[in-house]
């Protein structure tokens, strides 16, 4: 595969017909939100630009983000993308392995320096130099500064790779650290989510490669199309939010009835992501259709907030405080209540007590 | 500032009233009250629904009520602020008070610790005042005027979410949320807010009234009609 194949030649090579090349243009457009004429624009960017390689590093994580990248919905994605994307390098998926692994990066960095897209899954610890991640004998900090030196641009997927997720919880003893505060001189685009959305992932990747730039990003770097929304704004349960109708326990009527989830701690009213409406596994369900809470994986935090199951969660303060502002503020308001209470009664006595001395008080 | 012993007979503390709180302060005063008020209840409520509502979906709109009370408080709460900062610029002296501490002067020091030891009745004597003593105004500071800004600030940066991105208060206010990290984040520390507000109305509600019983001048009648009014002559 030299630099010259475009993405189109790729896919032919691997097997993809020309009328299903089309309808992958097609529906990727229309999955970005687009419109129709950019099915064509998707095509001939794919016809015409050299095909750009993509390296999958992955660190601290569960490869749920390999898992649900390679269940793409899209009809072909599977085929498609994987083909397109060409992964040079995957630890988890790709056939080499040993040396034969690692000497593609070498390959990669000679061929494509400042040319190819890194994808990371997972991130670094950095304790003890980074100790708690080997991979080919190397702290896997080690190998993602020197793949990030050379790439084009990154990609963080999942929540592990965007904020930190579950080993970067309190109190993070590897010091699991999100890729951005890793590598701070290349552009990062996060996808959070854990995992993300295949269709977001892919249509994330589908973007890049075709139109060679990041799509538009929020403040915190993340996909406008996918994430500008709360999966409340569009959840089809939102009626019943409402109108004040809510779940109260998983047994009741009102959880036969779909009901809003809210009050058994539905994260939806804070978490960005396209759930609601793409949702899960080809379009089938997602958490709240199946009648649970959202638990706000594609938020950062989302493991140090205390109850899955409860509406206010915890003050974050480095993961130290185990109280809620209810819990907080009710002791504050009512401290401040017993102290003007008992001020109220002191002043009364010293007021009676000045008055029979005088009204020596003024 | 204004922790001064009146000196002489001519001395405008030693007049029997003062016009200390003009019009627009008073009216700001009530605005933020009854608003904080209604903000408080409804943003309760949002937190902690109340019980759940049998019947059709169409029936009810309990929760789109409840928002949308908090919502239209919430626009009298900030653009009352808003219209108030514009007074503390035009307006007298007093209406100057709550947005600044004047921690370089000597003197507001030594105002602070007496007020200090007389609420704590280490000091019998009251200073006579006309706007706020040192230690109700670094109250009013810190636990009104910051906490309103702190309040509107998260508060519109949460409404910027439902209103979409790229609306005015996303591009207002969205860089909130990034600061203090997620949105669960920020509607915990608004929720927060809320009761730090509570707890100083507590403690002001006390003080007023406490001021207005046994202070040597009037507070709770001054918010009300404006004019401050003392109750001896002495200095």
């Amino acid at each position: 595969m030299g630099i010259q194949q475009t993405f189109y030649e790729a896919m032919r090579e691997h097997g993809i017909t020309r009328r299903s090349f089309l309808k992958f243009c097609s529906l990727t457009a229309a999955g970005l939100g687009m419109g129709p004429e950019f099915a064509g624009k998707i095509a001939h960017a794919l016809e015409t630009k050299p095909r750009t390689p993509v390296i999958w590093l992955h660190g601290l994580e569960c490869t749920c983000c390999t898992e649900s990248f390679i269940r793409s919905a899209h009809p072909l994605a599977a085929d498609v993308i994987l083909s397109m994307i060409s992964l040079d390098y995957d630890d988890t998926i790709m056939a080499a392995a040993g040396y034969q692994a690692e000497e593609i990066l070498d390959q990669t960095i000679a061929k494509y320096d400042g040319n190819f897209i890194l994808a990371c899954e997972g991130n670094p610890p950095l304790n003890e130099d980074g100790m708690y991640c080997i991979q080919a004998g190397k702290p896997y900090v080690e190998k993602l500064r020197r793949m990030a030196d050379h790439c084009k641009a990154i990609i963080a997927w999942g929540s592990c790779a965007s904020w930190g997720c579950v080993q970067a919880a309190h109190p993070n003893p590897t010091r699991a650290t999100p890729i951005h505060k890793v590598i701070t001189d290349k552009p990062v685009i996060k996808v959070p989510g854990c995992p993300p959305i295949a269709e977001v992932m892919t249509g994330v990747i589908t973007y890049m490669l075709t139109f060679d730039r990041f799509p538009e990003l929020d403040r915190q770097g993340r996909p406008k199309m996918f994430y500008s929304q709360r999966l409340h704004d569009k959840c089809y349960r939102r009626p019943h939010f409402d109108a004040g109708q809510f779940v109260e326990r998983f047994d009741d009527e009102g959880a036969r009835k779909g009901y809003c989830l809210y009050k058994m701690g539905c994260k939806g009213p804070t978490t960005h992501n396209a759930c609601s409406t793409v949702e899960w596994n080809g379009g089938l369900s997602w958490p709240v259709k199946s009648g649970h809470g959202c638990l706000g994986c594609a938020e950062d935090n989302f493991w140090d907030r205390g109850s899955f199951y409860s509406s206010v969660t915890n003050l974050n303060v480095t993961g130290q405080v185990e109280a809620t502002a209810d819990k907080v503020g009710g002791i504050l308001a009512g401290a401040a209540a017993i102290g003007v209470a008992a001020h109220a009664a002191a002043s009364v006595v010293s007021h009676t007590k000045d008055s029979n001395k005088g009204g020596a008080q003024q | 500032m204004n922790s001064k012993v009146a000196s002489g007979p001519h001395d405008p503390a030693n007049q029997r009233a003062v016009y200390v709180f003009e019009a627009p302060v008073r009216l700001w005063h009530w605005l933020h009250a009854f608003s904080f008020a209604a903000l408080a209840v409804t943003g309760y409520l949002i937190a902690n629904p109340l019980p759940s509502l049998a019947g059709e979906a169409s029936d009810h709109f309990l929760m789109g009520d409840i928002r949308l009370i908090h919502f239209i408080s919430a626009y009298v709460f900030a653009i009352g602020f808003a219209v108030r900062v514009y007074w503390a610029l035009v307006g007298n002296r007093y209406a100057r008070e709550i947005f600044y501490l004047p921690f370089w002067r000597p003197s507001w020091w030594k105002g602070l610790f007496y007020e200090i030891g007389f609420y704590l009745f280490l000091t019998r004597r009251q200073h006579k005042m006309l706007g706020h003593n040192p230690l109700a105004q670094a109250a009013m500071f810190f636990l009104n005027t910051l906490v309103t800004i702190f309040m509107i600030g998260t508060g519109f940066a949460l409404y910027s979410e439902g209103l979409g991105i790229d609306s005015w208060a996303d591009r207002m206010f969205g860089w909130v949320i990034p600061l203090i990290g997620d949105s669960e984040g920020v509607h915990d520390w608004h929720n927060l807010g809320m009761w730090v507000m509570l707890t100083f109305v507590i403690i002001h509600i006390y003080m007023a009234v406490r001021a207005d019983i046994i202070g040597r001048e009037s507070s709770v009648s001054t918010i009300i009609g404006g004019w401050r009014m003392f109750k001896d002559d002495q200095p």
